[in-house]
């Protein structure tokens, strides 16, 4: 079980580096996108956060949208705190590993002991190796310059796809995903980088309105 | 910048602490339930229009549409996280360069 943690580590590591020559080439600086991965870790978010800035928007409204994304981990949270029985200080640093990949490879996972290995050698190992990526990705894209170059803008857009993708098999998510993206492209024009996107999130509230409970598949 | 920084981490980790200390029933209720699982659908697909199909204020469709596409086919067939991304990076680079 700890050899699959590390697989994962290694894996969302990879995504690390990627994370890292974004962030630099957006215009953050090295320890800024080391900061992030350490103080933040939580992918999306920051990944939202730096794609905001690199669109021009203000950093503040790119913290907004990072932090709209990681009530996603308050959700996960929610789902294991039964499970982990994790409390005092043992909680306090359990939070900071709390993401989308130590919650995968621990809620499946039948007693508390199972359950808190599956979390813990997956939460470490990921913080670890994306830590180092992010140091690693940085230094290479201080190296690239200009993100056009390699198409490192495009690769920002296909990242965020690989994060949207396994939600899309519901048709729901689909319609969600298709609205919001209009109406962010439709406030691109006529409001400040980085507010279509929050903006985009009002989508969710609408759809979490007007969906009738029992449509849940 | 750092102070963006720091709302974030603060706020990212105040969400992960609460999750594991909030009493389970939060999630009983049905529509913050479903309102929690759309927001990270509709942020995900914000920016990723936002990314690909915007130039500062101007809506544009340059070689990152490109890019986007060898993404979804790449999904499709499973390829790997950083296959998708690089992928993607190096297909619009060629575009440009055509």
């Amino acid at each position: 079980m700890i050899r699959d943690g590390i697989a994962v580590g290694i894996a969302t590591g990879t995504y690390g580096i990627s994370f890292g020559a974004v962030a630099v080439t957006a215009g953050l600086s090295v320890l800024q996108a080391c900061a992030l991965s350490l103080l933040v870790f939580t992918g999306a978010s920051q990944f939202a956060l730096v794609g905001v800035v690199a669109a021009g928007g203000a950093p503040l409204s790119g913290a907004m949208t990072a932090i709209l994304l990681g009530t996603r981990n308050t959700l996960y949270g929610l789902r294991l705190a039964p499970l982990l029985q994790f409390s005092g200080l043992r909680r306090v640093a359990a939070a900071q590993i709390l993401i989308d990949e130590s919650t995968a490879m621990a809620v499946n996972r039948g007693s508390a002991p199972a359950a808190r290995v599956g979390f813990l050698s997956t939460g470490l190992a990921v913080f670890v190796l994306w830590n180092a990526a992010t140091l690693l990705g940085a230094l290479a894209g201080t190296a690239i310059g200009d993100p056009r170059t390699f198409g490192l803008d495009a690769a920002v857009g296909a990242a965020f796809l690989a994060l949207l993708w396994p939600r899309l098999s519901d048709r729901r998510n689909q319609v969600v995903a298709v609205c919001a993206g209009a109406v962010a492209l439709g406030l691109v024009p006529f409001t400040a980088a980085g507010v279509p996107v929050l903006a985009a999130g009002g989508v969710a509230l609408l759809a979490g309105v007007l969906t009738h409970p029992s449509e849940r598949p | 910048m750092w102070l963006a920084i720091i709302v974030a981490a603060l706020g990212c980790y105040a969400l992960k602490l609460a999750g594991l200390s909030l009493p389970e029933r939060v999630l009983s209720n049905p529509l913050v339930e479903r309102i929690a699982d759309f927001i990270p659908v509709a942020l995900l697909a914000a920016l990723i229009a936002v990314q690909v199909w915007s130039d500062g204020p101007a809506l544009t469709v340059d070689a990152r549409t490109a890019g986007l596409g060898f993404a979804v086919v790449a999904l499709l067939v499973r390829a790997p996280f950083l296959v998708v991304v690089i992928g993607a990076a190096v297909v619009s680079a060629l575009v440009r360069l055509a």
